[in-house]
């Protein structure tokens, strides 16, 4: 009897390992590999579980690994799609294809309990620069400004750089941390910190100052008001592979749009 | 005898593997990490305190100052600890007490460190905050959180240090008329010291490559701390935060520091074991 159930079991492995040997074989049934930004692998996740609802027939490999890790990758024809959650730079434009699959609002949060609910883009400058060091200074409380900031190879830094900060330098007193999660924890517990974080987290902890007055909601990217937005992208090397171009154009209807924006991202259009 | 021949053969083999291994690692950073730092000058890599990759500054002396201050934190706080708690276990406490004791401490040395961090994150960072001052995240948070992951390593070669100290030498002291204390700090630890040294320079050894725990409760600012309320980032940090994305001269500017971080620690594993050295050769009671 246990004799039996372990030809079986046996039995049950090899097969096991010959279909999925076999899925290798025919490039067009392997899995489309998709590799990037920690910003958006959540919700290439979720649209990878929904599509292999879909098509039973297909399977999508999401990994994390940062921004400009997807792009090396895609270069090196380790993966299908990249993801990239910043602009490309003008050199990168040329060597890739991008297609805006969602576009995400950056937030500059603070705690609930700073009463600056209000910030020009001038002004959060300055906190992020280091010149200005007290809340006092933006018409808060009389304390120092925690500034809390990303690792340096995070898309969302990047991003926050480029729309925010532009030529000036974000201050080496900043703290660094490695997550939006951490960023978030960090603000949520000290009334003096500011950080910035991905529009689609903020949640109910933290207090999303207005930036030039603006509020920062999807309705107000949309119309273009809210200024701090940054493009989600897909990239593939060249014109996409059949089975890459069917997952992006599954991402891309309406009803995966929308499912994005149920979690807090806003449409590519 | 053939047979044990062979055995000798094998075992020996798996031994020399180990020192192949640490010489292959130490022969690949070199090689990654030496160019840069001549071709910028040691003097510049090690005192500056500029690190800007993007503008090809690099300048670790933020992160040397930082690894500094949180070790010797880490040991005044764990050595202090430690040092007690082995008195305690050898000289004080009833021998079954001992045998619980022991093994719990040495115990926390299975805890991971990512557990460690989390904990100090969520408990002492508020603390020193709300009561102390400063962002949390501090040099005083992270050598609190080493001080208790080194406090193994430190107590239980040091017991082992306390417990080979013979017999006759606590015998004489209390026949002297010596109180059970008297003879704890003046006979036992002195007779154990150059074993108490080693342990406390293996401890040294652990805090200086401790990464996890010291990313989440350190805060990773580039500024040199100028107190043990400031945010630091330490050379292991400063490479475990940037490695995943870092090309060209910025990768090889990590592998230098950890070609720094190597030299570090060789020159304190050197120094514990020439101390344990001297202990096995009977010079350490003067």
């Amino acid at each position: 009897m246990v004799q039996r159930i372990g030809r079986d079991a046996a039995a049950a492995l090899l097969a096991l390992a010959v279909t999925s040997g076999g899925c290798h074989r025919q490039d067009e049934r392997s899995p489309v590999s998709v590799i990037g930004s920690t910003s958006i692998q959540p919700f290439a996740e979720l649209l990878a579980q929904e599509y292999e609802k879909k098509h039973p027939d297909r399977k999508v490999d999401v990994q994390g690994g940062g921004s400009t890790a997807g792009l090396q990758a895609v270069a090196s024809g380790l993966a299908d799609i990249g993801m990239c959650s910043r602009e490309l730079s003008p050199e990168e434009a040329r060597e890739f294809n991008a297609v805006t699959i969602a576009r995400d609002g950056l937030a500059v949060v603070v705690n609930h309990a700073n009463p600056v609910d209000s910030l020009s883009l001038e002004q959060i400058r300055g906190i992020f620069s280091g010149r200005i060091r007290r809340w006092k200074e933006v018409g808060g409380t009389d304390e120092p400004i925690r500034v809390i900031t990303r690792e340096e190879s995070s898309g969302t830094r990047d991003c926050f750089v480029h729309l925010v900060m532009r030529d000036e330098k974000i201050s080496r007193e900043a703290l660094v941390q490695e997550s939006s999660g951490a960023v978030k924890e960090l603000v949520q517990g000290n009334p003096g910190a500011i950080g910035y974080i991905s529009l689609g987290l903020v949640g109910k902890e933290l207090k999303a100052v207005r930036v030039d007055g603006v509020e920062p909601t999807p309705e107000k990217v949309l119309a273009g008001q809210y200024k701090l937005v940054r493009p989600l992208l897909f990239v593939t090397k060249g014109p996409a592979a059949p089975k890459a171009k069917d997952f992006i154009d599954f991402v891309l209807l309406p009803e995966s749009q929308q499912a994005l924006e149920a979690e807090g991202l806003i449409r590519a259009r | 005898m053939k047979q044990d021949r062979i055995i000798s053969a094998i075992l020996m083999g798996l031994a020399l593997s180990a020192i192949l291994g640490l010489s292959l690692i130490a022969v690949f950073v070199f090689k990654e990490g030496v160019p840069i730092v001549l071709r910028i000058g040691a003097r510049d890599f090690l005192l500056s305190a500029e690190w800007n990759p993007k503008e090809g500054l690099f300048g670790i002396r933020s992160m040397i100052v930082g690894s500094a201050m949180v070790t010797l934190g880490a040991m005044l706080i764990g050595g202090t600890f430690s040092l007690g708690l082995a008195l305690v276990l050898t000289q004080f406490a009833p021998p079954r007490l001992t045998h619980v004791l022991k093994p719990v401490i040495e115990l926390l040395a299975g805890i991971p460190s990512v557990v460690y961090g989390f904990v100090g994150v969520q408990t002492l960072v508020p603390f020193i905050r709300e009561h102390l001052g400063g962002p949390g995240l501090s040099v005083l948070a992270a050598s609190i959180v080493l001080g208790i992951m080194v406090l193994p390593t430190i107590t239980s070669i040091s017991v082992d240090a306390l417990q080979a100290v013979p017999r006759s030498y606590w015998e004489g002291s209390i026949a002297l008329g010596a109180t059970r204390w008297q003879t704890a700090h003046r006979v036992m630890l002195r007779a154990a010291r150059s074993g108490i040294i080693a342990a406390v320079i293996l401890g040294m050894g652990r805090a200086v490559g401790e990464t996890m725990a010291v990313i989440m409760v350190g805060g990773n600012t580039l500024a040199v701390p100028r107190g043990p309320l400031d945010p630091v980032r330490t050379l292991t940090a400063n490479i475990a935060l940037e490695m995943g994305y870092a090309t060209g001269a910025h990768r090889e500017a990590l592998f230098a520091t950890g070609v720094t971080l190597f030299v570090f620690i060789m020159i304190l594993n050197t120094v514990a074991l020439a101390v344990s050295r001297r202990r096995s050769s009977g010079a350490a009671f003067r």
